[in-house]
């Protein structure tokens, strides 16, 4: 029976420092914590390179810890059968701006929208980054947990 | 000297019955072709995933329901996977049979429904959804003998499901398998090779693979564009491991193998129904340790998915040590698989839009959520 398997955080971060050095901020058992300044390198990095091949985003997906919000980036490869967890920390309230991997995987498209409609952090690079679920003109994004 | 012409911009829905739901497509037309789309969802925005962080993870389980209203099982599945990933605990073998079992029922139920509105889109009104429709009531009816509803089911519950299924649902099962296969026959007869259908929909919108994996598209319409990937074969769950069964590929990529993984799925699931029905054994459905109020450890999370009717519907659940999800994110396949709209329509016909759109198979509840 054939079965993925997922990708240590130590393997990822290891390929990620050789790659692009200083991208990798913290690794936990099966996932990587990364700048969220460099997530589109660090996207086109883990989808381009062959033994990683992560051709495939499964979500994104945004929690707000208040302290600072996680993006949470579920990968997949096809070819290799393996899986991935890339994080990233975005600290603030107000003005967040994180690069799009919308040019690395089309697959973001709406769930990037989603995540600035209800959460409120912006992807720069977006061809169409506007509010998906919720109409334009709408105060406050619902998703925080200081919204209600 | 040339006739003036402009493109045209169209609504079509949030009312519109091929929409599938409250949809709308805004749509420039150059005469019949199209020229640009645009998408426009949320209309039946609940706040599902809000919704979940104020009800226990018991509770939760309703608003799985209310997602994909033509898969419930497989909903219910996906979150009570979800959770038991989360605590690390394994449902009862009976139970994982029965799920399993349940699931491929609804798979079954829901590929009627995407395949019978596929065809009444291409014209044909009426017949070929009644023959579907037909079918779908008598799975509807056993889902009542399990749990006392239809649509929002409610089956399953993290480690386990609910209640045993009575007596005589056994006897209704077989003899629903035993008419259902001759039933599908006649569906297939009338449909496989029909050559009207074959004639619109055959070299119609193909999604090539490459563009399928890079808009995260799943479920049968990636396998439909050639590429095999089930994730009930890749990453078995409840008893898909100790079942046989084939995945169907396509191999033209287009609006008639969208349809034909369809119907080679319904009969995928009946081989997975049978082999259910034989291995299952008496025991306990529901683990009895798990307490009704679930409190996960703080900081937990947790990633789980199905392959639902519709591709791979995920749940990912963190926790902070509540009686509730801190967060409980829906991974939509239904949204996801709408990233492909523009592709699929832009340079096509007018009359093979809502052919095109009815071949993807999304549904509303869970676009939306």
């Amino acid at each position: 029976m054939m079965q993925v398997k997922a990708l240590s955080g130590d393997q990822l971060a290891e390929r990620l420092e050789q790659a692009l050095p200083d991208s990798v901020v913290d690794k936990i058992s099966d996932e990587v914590w990364v700048e969220p300044a460099r997530i589109a390198e660090v996207a086109r990095f883990l989808k381009e390179d062959e033994d990683l091949d992560f051709q495939f985003l499964n979500s994104v997906s945004a929690v707000d810890f208040i302290e600072y919000f996680a993006l949470v980036y579920h990968l997949t490869s096809l070819r290799k059968q393996h899986t991935a967890i890339v994080k990233a920390k975005v600290y603030g309230r107000d003005e967040l701006v994180v690069p799009s991997v919308y040019q690395v995987w089309r697959g973001a498209d709406f769930q990037e929208r989603e995540i600035w409609d209800l959460m409120g952090i912006r992807f720069a690079g977006h061809p169409n980054m506007k509010r998906i679920m919720l109409w334009e003109g709408f105060e406050g994004h619902p998703l925080r947990k200081d919204y209600l | 000297m040339p006739i003036r012409t402009e493109p045209m911009t169209v609504n079509v829905g949030p009312q519109h019955p091929s929409t599938h739901g409250v949809f709308r497509l805004r749509i420039t037309f150059d005469g019949e072709e199209i020229l640009e789309v645009e998408p426009i969802l949320g209309y039946l925005h609940r706040g599902s995933e809000k919704l979940a962080e104020e009800r226990n993870y018991v509770q939760v389980v309703t608003l799985t329901d209310r997602l994909d209203y033509t898969s419930s099982m497989i909903n219910n599945q996906a979150y009570c996977l979800a959770v038991e990933k989360l605590l690390g605990v394994e449902p009862p073998l009976r139970a994982k049979f029965l799920r399993t079992l349940v699931a491929e029922l609804q798979r079954i139920a829901s590929h009627l429904v995407a395949v019978g509105f596929f065809i009444q889109e291409l014209g044909a009104f009426g017949t070929p959804l009644m023959y579907a429709f037909r079918s779908r009531e008598r799975i509807l009816d056993l889902f009542e003998m399990l749990c006392g509803a239809r649509i929002t089911v409610s089956y399953m519950r993290p480690g386990g499901v609910f209640a045993d299924a009575p007596p005589d649902f056994w006897p209704a099962l077989t003899q629903f398998m035993h008419d259902f296969a001759i039933e599908f026959n006649e569906f297939e007869q009338l449909l496989l090779e029909n050559e009207i259908l074959l004639v619109r929909t055959r070299g119609v919108s193909p999604l090539p693979p490459e563009m399928a994996i890079n808009c995260s598209v799943s479920g049968p319409v990636l396998r439909a564009s050639g590429v095999n990937w089930d994730w009930r074969k890749m990453d078995p769950y409840d008893a898909y491991d100790k079942v046989e069964f084939d995945v169907p590929v396509g191999s033209h990529w287009d609006n008639y193998d969208r349809f034909w993984v369809r119907m080679q799925e319904v009969r995928q699931s009946m081989r997975i129904i049978d082999q259910c029905v034989a291995q299952i054994e008496p025991g306990p459905v529901r683990l009895v340790d798990l307490p009704l109020v679930i409190r996960p450890e703080a900081g937990a999370e947790a990633y789980g998915r199905v392959e639902a009717s519709k591709g791979e519907l995920g749940f990912y659940l963190v926790s902070d040590g509540g009686i509730a999800p801190y967060r409980c994110k829906i991974r939509s396949p239904s949204l996801i698989n709408l990233t492909v709209t523009e592709h699929l329509l832009v340079g096509w016909k007018l009359a093979d839009m809502i052919v095109s759109l009815g071949s993807v198979d999304i549904n509303m509840g869970e676009v939306d959520r």
